[in-house]
């Protein structure tokens, strides 16, 4: 099946959905891919079910719009991975390319959503979204980590916003925005200080309401900090992709 | 005192003079305590607390110029439990805090009075500063000005704001007197000379029997008279 | 109207607690990374079209008349740093205080009783806006200067930097200033239809993570 080309690029969307499959795991009644987005069942885990997406590492180019989305219905659970980091890379057509992921977690459902790194190449324009609905509840595992250029090269455009509402009230609204024509001061001492690695990683789980995760320093450039819900969200800097994962790894190992 | 600031837009407290609480109630009287560094305004607020603490419903705000080392102070010295002092950030300018800008320390009272109060009295102490640093009236209903023997026996003299208009002017340290060659006799009669009838004390927290700030004590309590009145 | 309120409400001596707080600069200048007038630009540059948008975009959208407490939630969601949110709520009820006894209104009287312990300052700043008379734009401006201003005035302390340095950077920056303060205005027109999501998120890794540091040091000159 192939995404709709035009000139102004590919539109692709992959679908997944999970439910609970009435013996203790979860199913995937919905695993839909188009054009160069291919999501992939692999291997489940207990009363998790597993999705790789494949292919997306070409794209998107400028001028494509790729779509995710991925629903876990109340008490299912799934964890979403990625075979390879996505590129970002300059296109034939104009404009910026588009990547949006919409995701949503229906009550006591949990969604593991650990890609691969996005990486923002010279020349590229990507305006990433990622909007996350979570039923109360529910319970949530989000990475996203951005690497601004190829090894030795500028970084592209990005501007990347994540939106997580819980039970429809905001509970984590950031955008950042990097690379050339950028808004002043990206680069500079109140925002990336020269980093080009920087990750975010979201975990919400119900039991944070009555007991919050304790602010913690990971290093000079890197937070755990519990948000105004049931939220701990880690905030990291890191000179590279290798560094930054590391400590993302190590702060999802802590919060148990 | 001033306790002619009756404001009252809607009963809340959203002026900062008003005698009384959003309930009603008479607030607690609140006394600053200014002057030079090192003069001994820790040392004084810790001997009042001590005095008064097992009779009056007590608290105690600082003002440091490095956040909390005076508060740290009190609370090394247990003179009060630590949920009766709290530390308000001044961002390098006490003055400021205490005359200019008061809201951190109105909303440092308030909270006092809200989660250890009813309270009788809180000691609003400021970061040590200079001889031009008084309270605003909007903060505290009445203040102490406290210089030392040490720091030159010319400071009466030479007069400023705290010198010459504070309710109480606090002469500290006097037993250092013979030995930095300060001259007391002078520095009284300087005092008087820059504040007429304004009272002055002479003390040193030094002495044996802890009771070196008496004469202060009496003074607060003649506050407080007047405050409940 | 009066076109002078403005500047009763943008003055740095409106007695509404910021001058204790630096803004992220404490933090950043012992990180070194504040060391004179060119970093001192760049981190007001950085903090005017992060926090300085989100606020000023806060702000507009009070003084439009925006519902106060989902604007309140729409800063919290955009302010992780729980350092920050505290440092937010202690500034919007210092300026609660200062704008009920300079502009008494019964919108920021419903507020205070609302958030007795403060909510976010650039909320309580739109609907002071609107108490004193103001506008949108004007909220606006209040809140891209402040963002600018306190870090190059706490700097000046830090660093002893020369203060013609300061304002001069401030000077550089105002074009960048109205453009944000436009742009924050625009969004909250369309939060009047589309709802408060709809206003910028625009973040500042640094100043959240320096905000964690500044907040657990024993000594420090500022209170964020």
């Amino acid at each position: 099946m192939a995404g709709a080309v035009g000139v102004a690029g590919v539109r692709a969307v992959a679908r997944i959905g999970a439910r609970p499959d009435g013996r203790g795991g979860t199913a995937l009644p919905t695993l839909e891919s188009q054009g160069p987005l291919a999501v992939r069942r692999t291997r489940a885990s207990g009363s998790e079910a597993k999705v790789m997406l494949v292919g997306a590492m070409s794209g998107p180019l400028g001028g494509d719009h790729f779509t995710v989305t991925a629903d876990v219905a109340d008490g299912a659970s799934l964890h979403v991975g990625s075979a390879a980091a996505t590129i970002a890379l300059p296109g034939q057509a104009k404009g910026e390319a588009r990547y949006d992921v919409r995701l949503s977690v229906g009550e006591d459902g949990e969604l593991r959503w650990l890609p691969e790194q996005l990486i923002s190449a010279n020349g590229s324009e990507l305006y990433l979204t990622t909007r996350v609905a979570l039923a109360p509840g529910a319970r949530l595992t989000l990475r996203e980590e951005q690497v601004l250029g190829r090894a030795n090269e500028e970084p592209g455009r990005l501007t990347s916003r994540l939106t997580v509402l819980l039970d429809g009230r905001p509970l984590l609204d950031q955008e950042l925005s990097s690379g050339p024509g950028a808004p002043g001061g990206w680069d500079g001492p109140a925002v990336l200080a020269g980093h080009r690695a920087l990750g975010q990683l979201l975990v919400v789980r119900p039991e944070f309401a009555r007991q919050p995760v304790e602010p913690r320093l990971l290093g000079p450039y890197a937070a755990l900090t519990p948000l105004a819900g049931p939220g701990a969200l880690v905030t990291a800097l890191a000179p590279d992709a290798l560094h930054l994962r590391r400590t993302l790894d190590e702060a999802l190992r802590s919060l148990g | 005192m001033h306790l002619d600031h009756h404001h009252s837009h809607d009963g809340a407290a959203a002026v900062s003079a008003d005698a009384h609480r959003p309930d009603g109630r008479r607030r607690a009287l609140r006394i600053g305590l200014g002057g030079p560094v090192g003069s001994g305004k820790t040392a004084t607020v810790a001997a009042l607390c001590r005095a008064l603490r097992d009779e009056l419903a007590l608290a105690v705000v600082t003002n440091d110029i490095y956040t909390r080392e005076d508060a740290e102070f009190l609370l090394r010295e247990a003179v009060l439990p630590p949920e009766r002092i709290t530390a308000v950030e001044t961002g390098a300018c006490p003055h400021t805090a205490i005359r200019d800008d008061i809201s951190a320390n109105l909303e440092a009272v308030e909270d006092l009075e809200d989660e250890v109060g009813p309270l009788d009295l809180i000691l609003v102490e400021s970061g040590g500063d200079n001889l031009t640093a008084t309270f605003s009236k909007g903060l505290v209903d009445a203040q102490i000005f406290v210089i030392d023997v040490a720091g030159g026996d010319d400071i009466p003299r030479k007069g400023g704001p705290g010198v010459t208009t504070a309710d109480l002017l606090v002469v500290n340290k006097t037993d250092l007197a013979p030995h930095v060659g300060s001259d007391l006799g002078r520095m009284a009669a300087d005092a008087k000379a820059q504040r007429a009838e304004l009272p002055v004390v002479f003390q040193s927290l030094r002495a044996e029997d802890g009771d070196g700030v008496k004469d202060v004590v009496a003074w607060v309590r003649e506050q407080l008279t007047a405050w409940a009145a | 109207m009066s076109r002078a309120a403005l500047l009763v409400l943008a003055d740095g001596r409106f007695p509404a607690g910021g001058h204790a707080h630096s803004g992220g600069a404490e933090a950043a200048v012992k990180a070194g990374r504040i060391t004179g007038a060119g970093s001192l630009e760049e981190f007001c540059r950085g903090r005017l079209h992060t926090t300085g948008l989100v606020s000023a975009s806060l702000a507009a959208g009070a003084a439009l008349g925006l519902d106060p407490v989902e604007l309140d939630g729409a800063a919290d969601a955009r302010t992780p740093s729980p350092a920050l949110r505290v440092a937010a709520r202690k500034l919007g009820r210092q300026l609660m205080r200062a704008a009920r006894a300079t502009w008494p209104s019964p919108e920021l009287d419903a507020l205070a009783q609302e958030f007795p312990k403060g909510a976010h300052q650039p909320v309580v700043l739109g609907l002071a806006a609107r108490a004193a008379g103001l506008g949108a734009e004007d909220a606006a401006y209040c809140a891209v200067y402040e963002s600018v201003s306190g870090p190059a005035s706490a700097t000046v302390r830090l660093l002893s930097l020369d203060p013609f340095d300061a304002t001069g950077v401030l000077a550089r920056l105002t074009p960048e200033l109205d453009r944000v303060a436009r742009q924050a205005v625009e969004a909250a027109r369309c939060a009047v239809g589309g709802g408060v999501a709809a206003l910028p998120a625009a973040s500042a890794p640094l100043l959240e993570i320096g905000a964690e540091a500044h907040a657990a040091w024993a000594v420090r000159l500022f209170a964020s």
